[in-house]
């Protein structure tokens, strides 16, 4: 079936696997009763439900929050975070801010942009080397189809300071040993080798624990969706608590004009204001 | 970074702006890639001439601007059918902010099908095969790759209808009548190639693909052509969420649930 006789058979009617509201009687959360099966859910793992569809355990469940938590810095001056600052500065409300700062977190160059790239690259790697295959050319091969490696390399700076208390949190919960959290070390120590200035960034570890804990690249991208958020709501709410527009004001010097030198509009006035009539310009 | 007292620039070649003698904060003159904004422009420059003058850094003539101008009144509104339009709408029935029904508008509208994503990976197209009939042939034969992005997986070759049965009336109408404005060659060849191109794609061209040829005929990039296309298709989302929160949410549907995994079901 297709063309119009599939949009036919999707019409006016929600089909779903997925759960529904019975309004005034009860919720059905991916095959579970939200008000009864799901009643002590820790908010996170009923995030991971309803991506996912299974349940986690606890370990997991801790492992996945540190991933979450670990890289929420209430930076305003932060790109994604700048926005929700901003949002504050100019009086705006709290949703629009932080939903305009998560939509910017989906960045080419950190956050939402590197999520597949990175655990796709891992994954796609550590089966070519349980097949026999040699990490350089894993990692050749990458270099030459993306011209770098997703999770590897940061802006700004070169070190990451999340990579060391993610590291101790996943040894405590038994998860740094995982081959997938192997194989992105590996491939760190092979950069570090080749004078790569690309280190491993939090990106590529995270890539790597999810990995190893079962995530499909578009669960992981779902799953770090709102893996900034922690640190928005704190710079909102201090740039409400300044005077409006007083975060990172730009003063006419602060705008380095770079363009054609001043000239005039080719145009020339509409008819009304030509015929005869004085310029509304002096 | 801490950059301690320097003074921090941002770089632009678009906007020049002179500070009030008293403040320098607020503008005495605003230019645009040169031209004095509102001594000069204000009141002699349209708006589709500004939004080309703010991209390409230059004034258009006056046959590139009426041409702008037939492409915004054709984008303006794809209708309550349209998904960006229906997301607007949902947040203009409930309530919600203003500017949520504009982010729910740009943001369904962003996407693959008939949204921005399709209209920059069209212009690519573009970009890669001008006006080759068979370079577009074989770049439509070939399946769209998985770009390991954000981006799902294309489902259908850019710019067609991946449900259309033959070409809209309103997108031929639009077509034609584009085609004769155009100051570039694209939509001309496209309505004389587009039998050969729909049977190349297997599916009946769509207005998205239409703007991608007229944004590229203006000269446009894919990265302006999907910004101005977000643009563009917004007056018709915002007037209809307004409209629809003046007539409530009783008078909205709501559709029926077929729930296929409920556990009341199995309990039975």
């Amino acid at each position: 079936m297709n063309g119009p006789e599939l949009l036919e058979a999707h019409a006016d009617r929600l089909k779903t696997r997925m759960g529904g509201c019975f309004l005034g009687e009860r919720v059905v959360f991916r095959g579970r009763d939200l008000h009864n099966d799901l009643t002590e859910i820790d908010w996170i793992e009923l995030y991971l439900v309803g991506i996912t569809g299974r349940r986690f355990t606890r370990k997991q469940v801790l492992m996945l929050q540190a991933m979450w938590g670990y890289t929420s810095y209430p930076d305003a001056r932060i790109w994604n975070n700048r926005v929700a600052a901003l949002a504050g500065s100019a009086r705006s409300t709290g949703a629009l801010g932080m939903a305009a700062a998560l939509a910017v977190s989906e960045a080419a160059i950190y956050g939402g942009g590197i999520y597949i790239p990175s655990i796709e690259f891992l994954m796609r790697a550590r089966r070519e080397l349980d097949g026999g295959a040699v990490l350089g050319d894993c990692v050749q091969k990458e270099l030459k189809t993306r011209r770098g490696i997703a999770g590897y390399g940061r802006p700004l700076v070169s070190r990451d300071e999340r990579i060391a208390p993610l590291m101790a949190r996943a040894r405590v919960l038994g998860f740094d040993d995982g081959p997938h959290v192997r194989l992105a070390h590996e491939v760190d120590a092979y950069l570090h080798a080749g004078r790569w200035r690309l280190r491993m960034n939090a990106g590529g570890l995270l890539a790597a624990l999810a990995a190893d804990l079962g995530l499909s690249p578009r669960d992981y991208y779902l799953f770090m969706f709102p893996v900034f958020l922690a640190g928005m709501p704190p710079c909102y709410a201090e740039a409400t608590e300044r005077p409006e527009g007083a975060l990172f004001p730009l003063s006419c010097a602060h705008i380095r004009y770079e363009g054609p030198p001043k000239r005039s509009w080719p145009q020339p006035f509409p008819a009304s204001a030509a015929d005869g009539a004085e310029s509304p310009f002096p | 970074m801490d950059n301690g007292n320097r003074t921090e620039t941002i770089r632009t070649r678009i906007w020049q702006e002179e500070p009030e003698p008293d403040n320098p904060f607020a503008a005495r003159a605003a230019y645009c890639h040169g031209y004095d904004v509102y001594g000069d422009m204000l009141g002699r420059a349209s708006w589709v001439e500004m939004l080309y003058l703010l991209f390409r850094g230059e004034a258009p003539s006056s046959g590139e601007a009426d041409f702008l101008e037939a492409v915004a009144v054709a984008l303006a509104n794809p209708g309550p059918r349209d998904a960006a339009v229906h997301a607007a709408m949902c947040g203009g029935v409930g309530g919600s902010t203003a500017a949520s029904c504009l982010i729910a508008a740009l943001a369904v509208g962003a996407g693959q099908l008939s949204g921005g994503r399709e209209v920059f990976l069209a212009m690519e197209g573009w970009h890669r095969c001008g006006t080759d009939l068979d370079e577009w042939q074989r770049h439509l034969a070939v399946s769209p790759d998985d770009p390991a992005s954000i981006w799902p997986t294309p489902g259908h070759p850019p710019g067609f209808d991946p449900h259309g049965v033959s070409t809209s009336t309103i997108v031929k109408h639009a077509l034609a009548r584009l085609a004769v404005l155009s100051p570039g060659p694209r939509l001309s060849w496209l309505e004389a190639n587009r039998l050969t191109l729909e049977a190349a794609a297997g599916l009946p061209l769509t207005l998205s693909g239409v703007a991608a040829a007229a944004f590229a005929d203006l000269g446009f990039t894919p990265e302006q052509g999907e910004m101005l296309h977000l643009l563009l298709r917004l007056p018709g989302a915002a007037a209809h969420a307004v409209e629809q929160r003046e007539l409530g949410h009783k008078k909205f549907p709501f559709f029926a649930l077929e729930l296929e995994d409920d556990p009341a079901r199995e309990a039975i």
